[in-house]
């Protein structure tokens, strides 16, 4: 009888939970059906769900009429660099507050911790002036700076609550056996450092991917990178549902990929250690 | 066994990034206020004066102002709401036996992954184009007259697209949180003949209060600065009705280049925020000991 009833609960949930999983996820799927269609498919009312003219032209045309390895090749550069540059500075930075805290180190993660919380619309003025004075308007260098700045706050937390993790059994003993601090780092902390400087890499990636506030105001065309180039889709005149879905769809894939990886990741990273 | 040395080469190690973030920082926060204080248009450079407090004048009783700290409120405070009422049955029933429990976490997580344009025109077009869109095919079916989101609830179909971001992030905390509920006090629960629902609200939901309270205040951070799903939908209008206190001073800044104005303003996003990074800073802060 109680076996009955928990396969009967197992049916229920899953259905149900497959049910809302599904409506959740339907138009990432929606988008990337309309994507072979033709742009009459993408627009025809009643919808084709499955049985229509299957192609690949919208992503031939999307290269060939906007370059769309341009704006990808943008993402990989703004969104590579300033993660690598983010995680020079940090590794560093958390490796000292990880391993030689002093009574000020909690104050200075907090501190850290607070400067992510400034809106960037607070500083949008001045720092749109500076970098057209300077000539980093439009340019992938300033949106990497920017970006690797914005990230710092996170990519120093994250790196830390799991350096905190290695014990410190193990750095003392190597310093007894007359390691230096040079060649722990190499052979003992880098070895048992490098899951959680994988999953820092994944989540900082994702999120300058994705990052659409500077990139929009910053950017408009030869260092737009994919977030201001779908943007570009959103003019009037410009209607083409099946080429958005296309560029889109390009545009979201390797990040999902990425994503699904970091997921565990993603929720420490995002509270700073506060939910785990 | 932290010797002199160690303890000089630890700081040497911290200072290239407490500097750079210090003059992130400062710097930029700095000009804004300097900013804030002048008579400032890029379209009459030349013409700056110092003007003191009347920028703030300005911009605070702007009718603008405050329909856009309204619209701010009602998206972040829906949003919230939404992803929180949303999230917590949808984290409960992804903590329930499953069968391919991965694959529908994979399918409820996806849309955090997804840019922000990308959502919001996909959104737009697709789903609630008003002639062509599903969702206007899916009301005629069931006879009823489609919905022309954009022009008759502009704001409602901003929420509902930033929902669709979140909800993902709210969940998968709160399935976190439950993950780790211990399994034999809910079980003891059980034994004494509680109810599902009374061991909801005795067991589990206490258990939730911190994880509830995290995505509150992290969703609030960012739901304060949203900015490209207005940029690409809506462009703050029809009128003012999704201009949010964001996109506001980016219209001020750089559309219609007043960099007084917009600088007071940003100052007063600035205030807004550090009130919730207030709490947030203080709940992470309880919980390390550093």
């Amino acid at each position: 009888m109680a076996r009955m009833a928990t396969t009967r609960r197992v049916m229920i949930s899953t259905a149900a939970a497959w049910l809302f999983g599904f409506l959740i996820f339907f138009p990432i799927l929606w988008m990337g059906l309309a994507s072979f269609k033709t742009e009459l498919e993408a627009f025809a009312i009643p919808p084709s769900f499955l049985f229509f003219h299957w192609t690949t032209e919208n992503y031939a045309t999307v290269q060939e009429r906007s370059d769309y390895l341009h704006h990808a090749m943008n993402s990989i550069i703004i969104a590579g660099g300033s993660t690598l540059i983010a995680l020079l500075i940090a590794i560093p930075a958390a490796w000292s507050m990880a391993f030689s805290p002093t009574k000020r180190t909690k104050d200075i993660l907090l501190w850290m911790l607070s400067t992510k919380m400034m809106p960037p619309v607070g500083v949008l003025v001045p720092i749109y002036l500076i970098y057209k004075s300077f000539g980093l308007l439009d340019s992938r260098i300033g949106l990497v700076f920017i970006l690797c700045l914005g990230n710092l706050p996170i990519v120093i937390w994250m790196l830390f609550t799991y350096f905190k993790e290695i014990p410190r059994d193990i750095l003392e003993a190597a310093r007894m056996d007359g390691a230096t601090i040079g060649r722990e780092l190499v052979y003992v902390l880098t070895p048992m450092a490098i899951p959680g400087l994988a999953s820092t890499l994944l989540l900082n990636l994702i999120l300058a991917w994705n990052e659409a506030f500077w990139t929009l105001n910053l950017s408009t065309s030869s260092a737009a990178p994919l977030t201001t180039f779908i943007a570009s889709y959103s003019s009037p005149e410009g209607l083409f549902w099946a080429k958005l879905s296309a560029a889109s769809t390009l545009a979201i894939a390797p990040i999902l990929v990425l994503g699904w990886f970091s997921q565990k990741q993603l929720v420490r990273g995002l509270t700073f250690g506060a939910v785990k | 066994m932290a010797t002199r040395q160690t303890q000089l080469l630890a700081r040497s190690l911290l200072t290239p990034a407490v500097g750079l973030l210090f003059i992130w920082m400062i710097v930029p926060l700095a000009l804004t206020i300097y900013f804030s204080t002048l008579h400032y248009s890029l379209l009459d450079p030349g013409s700056e004066s110092f003007v003191g407090l009347e920028n703030f004048r300005y911009f605070l009783t702007d009718p603008a102002f405050l329909a856009s700290l309204q619209n701010t409120l009602v998206l972040v405070g829906s949003v919230l709401a939404l992803t929180i009422l949303l999230g917590i049955p949808l984290a409960l029933l992804m903590d329930q036996p499953v069968i391919g429990r991965n694959f529908v976490r994979l399918m409820v997580i996806a849309p955090f992954f997804v840019m922000p344009t990308v959502s919001a025109l996909v959104w737009k077009n697709l789903l609630m184009h008003p002639v062509s869109g599903l969702f206007a095919w899916l009301a005629s079916l069931f006879g009823l007259t489609p919905i022309d989101w954009f022009n008759d609830v502009p704001l409602l179909a901003v929420i509902l697209i930033v929902t669709w971001q979140w909800l993902p992030f709210a969940t998968l905390i709160l399935l976190t949180a439950l993950q780790s509920l211990d399994e034999e006090q809910k079980e003891a629960a059980e034994m004494d003949g509680a109810s599902a629902v009374s061991t909801f609200i005795y067991i589990t939901l206490p258990h939730l209060a911190r994880p509830i309270t995290v995505v509150i205040l992290i969703e609030t951070i960012f739901l304060l600065t949203v900015f490209a799903e207005i940029f690409v939908t809506t462009g703050g209008g029809p009128g003012l009705q999704t201009t949010n206190i964001a996109f506001l001073i980016y219209s001020q800044a750089l559309i219609q280049f007043d960099v007084g104005s917009a600088s007071a303003g940003g100052l007063v996003a600035v205030v807004i925020a550090n009130i919730v990074a207030f709490f947030l800073v203080r709940i992470v802060g309880r919980n390390l000991e550093a």
